[in-house]
């Protein structure tokens, strides 16, 4: 055969065979090699027996309730009573249905006391349902307040000495109705007062139960901007709020489910990002507590719309800077938006701070149909890992409602945005059953996904998210929040070769939550920074202390404490594997 | 002038030459469609960001250029021109979603190869992109899919697209090929409507949508796609709707490239061989 026909027809053989070869070489990465670390689920063992209910939304949603009713699961972690012992607030979302505050009894156990101290029945017909809920003192008296927002009438809760909440949302001044998905407590000017972000989904108009019409859907699949409101509380000192969002330069109607506060350029002021569902996310510069600046073009993140659903950050090079994640939708062979790894680029900072997405390069980007995730060293390796849950609804295996949804997605704005054009679920799955993502860091700049080596199995639809640290053993253990199913309590063993330290700091001059401190340690010549989060991932937040995982190491160099009042304080050659309590100097 | 030729001859002969512009939005320039499919390109991209990322794109047109300068030099001898080269880089650049970078240079690469390889007659069979598109579906589903929602959804947008569009497969007589293509998917998607009970809608809706803006303005009127005759043409435009309706009534997601995987080569063979029956037939008459 002549070379004018071999050569064509021997590339395309090639090339018709590169898939293969790429599939393989991504196989080879998941060798098996042991982590130092596994986790059993053991929530029915310590006594939590909380299973999720979605809510049951207008009848002129029935035909695609499931898909529309799809959150509402949040977990978050607080030490309500100062007894430090980390509890867990967990959400429903039934009409009528209640949450629950697990009390840590300190010995491996839970009990639910949401009931005895005020914070169970908070889903009464009429009042919207939970979507979730952030803890922090505002009032400065030494023990966590909670906001629980809702699809419905945002609630401020006052945590009175551990003992009893009192319901203080009229006092604060709080709207009567916001289909808020996500808010964290942040102290934006550092006045030492925690102010509150509070995002809307569905437009603040739309009574959910009570539908006048059904064009309550985004207007579009990735660039939708009919969703809801933002709010900025701005802490006024005696228990009220001022909103401030307009004023302070926020002023967007994307659909936001998530949000992160956290000082990126090393300000001293925390920064805001957002990641929005049907399009891009937008990241606002705080500049020095006098107003908002939206980046998202300037800085690289606000391209390229997808389905934002969490937003969390973390140090996962340890170089000192902070990198951001956000999951999205990825379904084989339909829709592959990849989850988003933010890294700032080498040699920017400050106000040119640019940032690429290196989830693909560093093998965190395919979730599935990714909901929260959290950044924490699971294995104290003196890495951060990183926790994803996923699936979307979860009921016929065999029948997918892909297409259906596909086919509407796509087409025009008047459309998409009527409910009453979508084709009925009628008990499809949509990304159903999928399988959790557990991405050790292997410190070189790629993550390994190990999910069922360590014991994380469940095909539940993880929606929340959170880590803590609930035997005080130096190990963050694990609790997922299901969207119509069980709450887990996955307990982690690592391995004692490795080391940790945590920090657990009270500010003075700064808001007492110390939310908005950055821990930056110092060992093995590397360093690692970490900040005290007001809320994080979807629908969630962490322990409040800090958790660092060390490895080997004998001993930490130092450690520099940069409180939001902007007070520094530095800890030399602290003890490892202990708790420290640090209060802020005066 | 040219000589041997009358004053009023040639001031005829010039009245009947079609003007600059009228050359220019005509079929005999083979450089109009890549440039009409750039300038939605831009257009898109700085109105919705409509591409993938800018690197994926040009790595896609790069490849596909690079294949063509390779494989036309090895399989014919000389250098071809690049402009069918330039719309498969970039209709694999607009249409391809995946997160990875080696999808779009492998896809334009196929579909360059294709042309070289799947030929019969001295015609290729698919449409390039269409084949390749359809190749990476089958193989490589956990990163490529295809564009299906962009361009904000929004109504103005389709608009200028569709009345650009329009206006240049009038000027390259290819516009009954789109309409009725057009016209068949709306009463399809009619009747899918009756037989799915999801109302008309929801059936029609994907064609609002931009990825169908490209499928029928650029992929299905190809001349390299379709048969010659322009009868034949609008046969074989009716015929992929009616394989998309059936695929679609199955839930296939990517209906309309299958669709025109399917038809396009079958009306192509079908095409050359009831053309080398009829050659031995006229040559015997004379």
């Amino acid at each position: 055969m002549q070379i004018r026909k071999i050569v064509p027809i021997t590339l395309f053989i090639v090339l018709l065979c590169t898939p293969f070869a790429m599939r393989r070489l991504g196989a080879h990465k998941q060798e098996s090699m042991s982590y130092g670390l596994s986790f059993r689920e053991s929530s029915h063992a310590a006594g939590i027996d909380f299973k999720h209910v979605s809510p049951h939304l207008d009848p002129k949603l029935n035909h695609i309730m499931q898909q529309v009713a799809s959150m509402g699961a949040a977990v978050s972690i607080v030490d309500f009573d100062k007894d430090g012992w980390d509890d867990i607030y967990v959400t429903n979302s039934g009409e009528g249905s209640k949450n629950a505050l697990y009390r840590n009894m300190g010995n491996g156990t839970f009990r639910d006391v949401a009931e005895e101290v005020g914070l169970a029945d908070v889903n009464q017909p009429g009042t919207g349902v939970s979507t979730g809920a952030v803890w922090g003192d505002y009032d400065n008296d030494g023990y966590e307040d909670v906001l629980i927002y809702k699809w419905g009438k945002p609630e401020l809760y006052h945590n009175d000495a551990g003992k009893h909440f009192t319901r203080v949302t009229e006092q604060a001044g709080l709207p009567a109705w916001v289909n808020a998905n996500t808010a964290i407590w942040l102290d934006y000017d550092n006045d030492g007062k925690l102010d509150l972000f509070l995002g809307g989904y569905y437009p603040e108009n739309v009574d959910l139960w009570h539908l006048k019409n059904t064009k309550m859907m985004p207007d579009s699949f990735e660039y939708a901007n009919n969703g809801g409101r933002k709010y900025l509380f701005h802490n006024l000192g005696n228990g009220k709020f001022e909103e401030v969002s307009e004023k302070m330069g926020i002023d967007s109607r994307r659909w936001a489910l998530a949000s992160v506060a956290a000082d990126l350029r090393g300000t001293g002021y925390p920064d805001l990002f957002i990641a929005n569902d049907y399009g891009v996310s937008e990241l606002y510069f705080n500049d020095h507590g006098r107003g908002f600046r939206e980046v998202g073009k300037q800085t690289g993140v606000g391209y390229a719309p997808k389905s934002g659903m969490t937003a969390a950050v973390g140090d996962v090079l340890n170089d000192g800077q902070f990198g951001i994640y956000v999951s999205n939708i990825s379904e084989e062979g339909v829709l592959v938006q990849g989850n988003n790894l933010w890294m700032p680029k080498a040699g920017t900072g400050g106000d040119d701070i640019k940032y690429e997405n290196m989830a693909n390069a560093m093998g965190v980007e395919l979730g599935g149909w990714s909901f929260g995730a959290q950044f924490g060293d699971l294995n104290n390796d003196g890495l951060m890992d990183l926790y994803v849950v996923n699936g979307n609804v979860s009921l016929d295996r065999n029948r997918t409602y892909w297409y259906d949804y596909s086919k509407v997605a796509g087409g025009n704005a008047a459309i998409i945005s009527d409910a009453a054009n979508w084709p009925p679920l009628n008990g499809r799955s949509l990304s159903g059953y999928q399988q959790k993502r557990v991405w050790m860091n292997d410190g070189a700049g790629q993550f390994r996904e190990v999910s069922q080596l360590i014991g994380i199995t469940d095909v539940y639809d993880g929606r929340s998210v959170a880590l803590a640290d609930f035997d005080n053993n130096g190990a963050l253990d694990v609790v997922v929040a299901n969207q119509n199913g069980p709450l887990l309590l996955y307990r982690n063993t690592v391995s004692p070769a490795n080391k940790w330290i945590e920090f657990q700091l009270e500010g003075t001059r700064s808001n007492r939550s110390a939310i908005g401190a950055q821990v930056t340690l110092y060992w093995n010549a590397q360093r690692q920074v970490q900040e005290v989060s007001g809320g994080s991932g979807f629908c969630a937040q962490n322990q409040r202390r800090l958790h660092f995982g060390l490895g080997k190491t004998t001993q930490v160099d130092r450690v520099q404490i940069r409180w939001p009042s902007g007070k520094i304080q530095t800890l030399a050659t602290p003890a490892l594997n202990q708790i420290h309590k640090i209060e802020e100097p005066s | 002038m040219t000589p041997g030729m009358t004053a009023t001859g040639a001031a005829a002969l010039e009245a009947s030459k079609p003007s600059t512009l009228a050359r220019f939005f005509s079929i005999e320039n083979r450089y109009l469609p890549p440039m009409l499919i750039t300038l939605i390109l831009l257009v898109g991209q700085v109105s919705f960001g409509l591409l993938e990322s800018f690197p994926r794109t040009a790595l896609a047109i790069s490849a596909s250029i690079v294949v063509e300068l390779v494989l036309s030099r090895i399989v014919t001898g000389r250098f071809a021109n690049l402009a069918s080269a330039y719309i498969s880089g970039i209709s694999v650049g607009i249409l391809c979603r995946s997160p990875e970078y080696w999808p779009f240079a492998l896809c334009a690469a196929i579909a360059i190869t294709s042309k070289y390889v799947i030929r019969w007659r001295g015609r290729h069979l698919w449409n390039p992109s269409n084949f390749a598109i359809c190749a990476m579906l089958i193989l490589a589903p956990e990163v490529f899919t295809t564009l299906s929602i962009q361009w904000g959804n929004n109504f103005w947008p389709m608009l200028v697209v569709w009345a650009v569009g329009a206006l240049i497969t009038w000027r390259v007589d290819r516009i009954h090929i789109t309409g009725v293509y057009v016209a068949s998917f709306v009463f399809f998607a009619l009747l899918r409507g009756f037989i799915t009970g999801h109302g008309f809608l929801a059936e029609v809706a994907p064609i609002t949508g931009p990825m169908y803006q490209l499928f029928i303005f650029f992929m299905i009127t190809d001349p390299r796609t379709t048969v010659r005759t322009k009868w034949g043409q609008c046969f074989v435009a009716f015929l992929i709707a009616i394989a998309e309706m059936i695929l679609r009534l199955a839930q296939n997601i990517h209906a309309p490239y299958y669709a025109l995987a399917i038809v396009g080569p079958i009306a192509i063979a079908g095409e050359i061989w009831w053309t080398s029956r009829k050659k031995p037939r006229v040559l015997a008459t004379a």
